[in-house]
């Protein structure tokens, strides 16, 4: 939560809200392919793409 | 209030510790661990620091990282899409990295921090500076200055490559910024890439080796590289490096330019690497001395201080020195990304806190640099007994003279004594000490002790109030950061034959009275050792004097090639016993080689890295 009031927090200070959406997707991305790294449900990931 | 600063994440991590004000402690990471340039979060830094915060106290009251990772991610993502779709590979390296770690340092450093104080709520005490704002606070806060002009210069930071500020008193505000990709540290890194050396630990090498060189193309570079103004400002062509977007720093139009591919660390240096590596030195020595004077012009200060991995080149500073456009020029030491921790504590402290700041002068306040651990001598005998060594312990006196007699027949001397200095060199604290006047020294030292390269010179210490007898200099330089010429009356004169060497050859012709410590140009990096803040050292240099009339020594890192510098008793001892230095004096503890058990020699030679 801290992260995210913070990231906001940059984006609002820099106008840099364009980042957004390529933020969100690494993110999204990241946090996948970690799972799919290393949980059980790496089976179930596969099929979403 | 004490303040704990942390650079780490990109290289040389390192931590420092300030209490109202003043500078308490500092090292870095990579003297602990053994690991050059260590990069890691500096756990043993850190813990070295905590442990001078004041007997009893939770530590330190906040912690500062010396940089702003999200405005970092920013301009890296803002740099990819700029040069999309090149850059594919470098950002497959790069933004895994960041997403898995380096955008949550603040969860990072919490955690790192937890592991090492289980019980302080650290969360609510870290706070961020920025890059070049630590390095001109570690280049003002310290210095003898209640104002001046502050010229910080680097590879990059956030977006800022290079920046100028203005300190008064408390007060330090940036007021001009050069914007990544254009950057003097990138542009003199490229060509360190292309002589074959270590990007961010080989550039002092090719300032080395620039010397041997004639700078044939300086106006290439002008012409081609870059558009450099008249305030000292550029711009780069950036079509001929590859840094933005590639795993490398220079691309095949950089190599065309110059006729020849990057060097191979295995193959040998051409006259041709020495011609490029003294047309650099040109060329970054006249964006220096331009933004310099500029700085004098816009702030109208008579006080420059100076802070950035640039800040290291030594040569250059000896020429911003002699322009004479300010009267009082102070260098942080640990000028590279370590001296970030220092002063993003000093940032806080002063710009985040609003705390006045006590003037150090007419010394400054680094106490000689010398803000790393030190060891006990009841600690130092229990550990070199432990390891096995043969030593005498002698008194004061006793010691400096078995010293002198060490120097003055032509041996090596190991010399461990009292604090290790923050940055990164070796100040009389962690040093290999030999006689200058000497003709063989030089290549004895770089082959039988160091196992580094021929070419690379020594540096001098001289005590300061000879300094101007022995060099064209009459200022003080504790931190070994000015280069200026050996003096005109201890200059030896080279006959037509040896004026007609080119390159390597040069190396060979004994040029002065002190030749171990004289470059190929009669320049040397010269230290100015002071009684204040390092009275043993003044003390020997003193002796040495009284012996032999010469005040000068050659003062080299307590390492050998690859290695960080030793940090404790034994690593002193394992170097000693692995290279063919001839004696080691460990506080009050005094080794000769012969007396060592043979069996504990040990063969680094073989072992070592490039570095």
């Amino acid at each position: 939560m801290t992260f995210l009031c913070e990231i906001w927090g940059f984006m609002r200070v820099r106008k840099k809200f364009w980042l957004l959406p390529m933020l969100a997707v690494l993110l999204i991305l990241g946090g996948l392919l970690i799972l799919a790294q290393t949980s059980a449900i790496a089976p179930f990931i596969y099929s979403l793409f | 209030m004490e303040i704990l600063g942390i650079s780490a994440f990109y290289h040389d991590s390192a931590a420092a510790l300030v209490r109202d004000g003043k500078i308490i402690a500092a090292a870095q990471e990579e003297r602990f661990t053994r690991k050059k340039h260590d990069s890691d979060f500096p756990r043993n830094a850190v813990q070295f620091c905590m442990d001078a915060c004041k007997k009893g106290s939770p530590g330190p009251d906040y912690v500062v990282f010396y940089e702003k990772p999200f405005i970092k991610f920013e301009r890296l993502l803002e740099t990819y899409f700029a040069f999309a779709p090149n850059g594919l590979e470098s950002f497959r390296m790069a933004i895994p990295l960041w997403i898995r770690e380096k955008l949550f340092q603040r969860s990072l450093l919490n955690r790192e921090l937890t592991k090492l104080r289980p019980h302080t709520k650290w969360d609510k005490k870290i706070l961020f500076s920025e890059h070049h704002l630590s390095h001109a606070a570690s280049a003002f806060y310290p210095s003898p200055f209640g104002e001046a002009a502050v010229l910080t210069t680097d590879g990059v930071g956030e977006w800022a490559t290079t920046s100028i500020a203005i300190g008064n008193n408390k007060n330090l505000q940036i007021v001009k910024e050069l914007h990544f990709p254009h950057s003097l540290g990138l542009l003199y890194s490229a060509f360190t890439y292309h002589a074959g050396f270590k990007v961010n630990s080989g550039e002092y090498k090719l300032m080395g080796l620039a010397p041997y060189g004639e700078p044939k193309y300086a106006q290439r570079i002008f012409d081609k590289l870059l558009d450099l103004k008249s305030d000292g400002s550029f711009r780069l062509d950036v079509s001929y490096f590859n840094y933005c977007a590639g795993l490398t720093m220079t691309n095949s139009k950089f190599d065309e330019l110059f006729g020849c591919p990057p060097r191979k660390p295995s193959e040998s240096l051409t006259q041709k690497h020495m011609d490029i590596a003294a047309s650099i030195q040109v060329v970054l020595e006249e964006i220096m001395l331009r933004m310099t004077r500029f700085a004098s012009r816009e702030t109208g200060l008579r006080n420059l201080c100076l802070a950035g991995g640039c800040a290291l080149n030594c040569v250059a500073n000896g020429k911003v020195m002699r322009d004479g456009h300010f009267d009082g020029i102070w260098i942080q030491p640990a000028s590279g990304d370590a001296g970030g921790a220092l002063g993003a504590a000093l940032a806080a402290y002063h710009i985040h806190f609003d705390r006045d700041r006590e003037l150090s002068s007419p010394e400054d306040a680094m106490r000689g640099s010398y803000l790393g651990p030190d060891h006990s001598q009841i600690e130092i005998e229990q550990r070199l007994e432990a390891a096995g060594a043969v030593f005498h312990v002698l008194g004061d006196n006793c010691l400096i003279t078995e010293c002198v007699n060490a120097l003055e027949s032509g041996q090596a001397l190991g010399w461990f004594q009292g604090r290790m200095e923050f940055g990164p060199r070796a100040l009389g604290g962690r040093s290999i000490l030999a006689d200058a006047r000497s003709p063989s020294m030089q290549s004895v030292l770089n082959l039988k002790v160091k196992y580094r390269e021929s070419f690379r010179p020594f540096a001098p210490s001289v005590l300061r109030e000879d300094v101007s007898d022995w060099f064209d200099l009459d200022a003080d330089s504790p931190y070994m950061l000015l280069v200026a010429a050996v003096a005109p009356s201890k200059q030896t004169r080279m006959t037509t034959e040896d004026q007609k060497r080119f390159g390597i050859d040069k190396l060979n012709v004994p040029r002065s009275a002190i030749p171990a410590v004289t470059h190929v140009d009669y320049s040397a990096r010269i230290q100015t050792v002071h009684a204040e803040t390092n009275p043993r050292y003044a003390q020997l240099l003193k002796a040495f004097k009284q012996r032999t009339g010469c005040p000068v020594l050659v003062n080299t890192s307590f390492n050998v090639r690859g290695e960080p510098i030793v940090g404790t008793p034994e690593e002193a001892f394992q170097c000693f016993m692995g290279t063919q230095i001839d004696a080691l004096a460990i506080g009050n503890c005094f080794l000769r080689k012969g007396e060592q058990r043979p069996e504990l020699a040990n063969n680094y030679a073989s072992t070592l890295e490039m570095d």
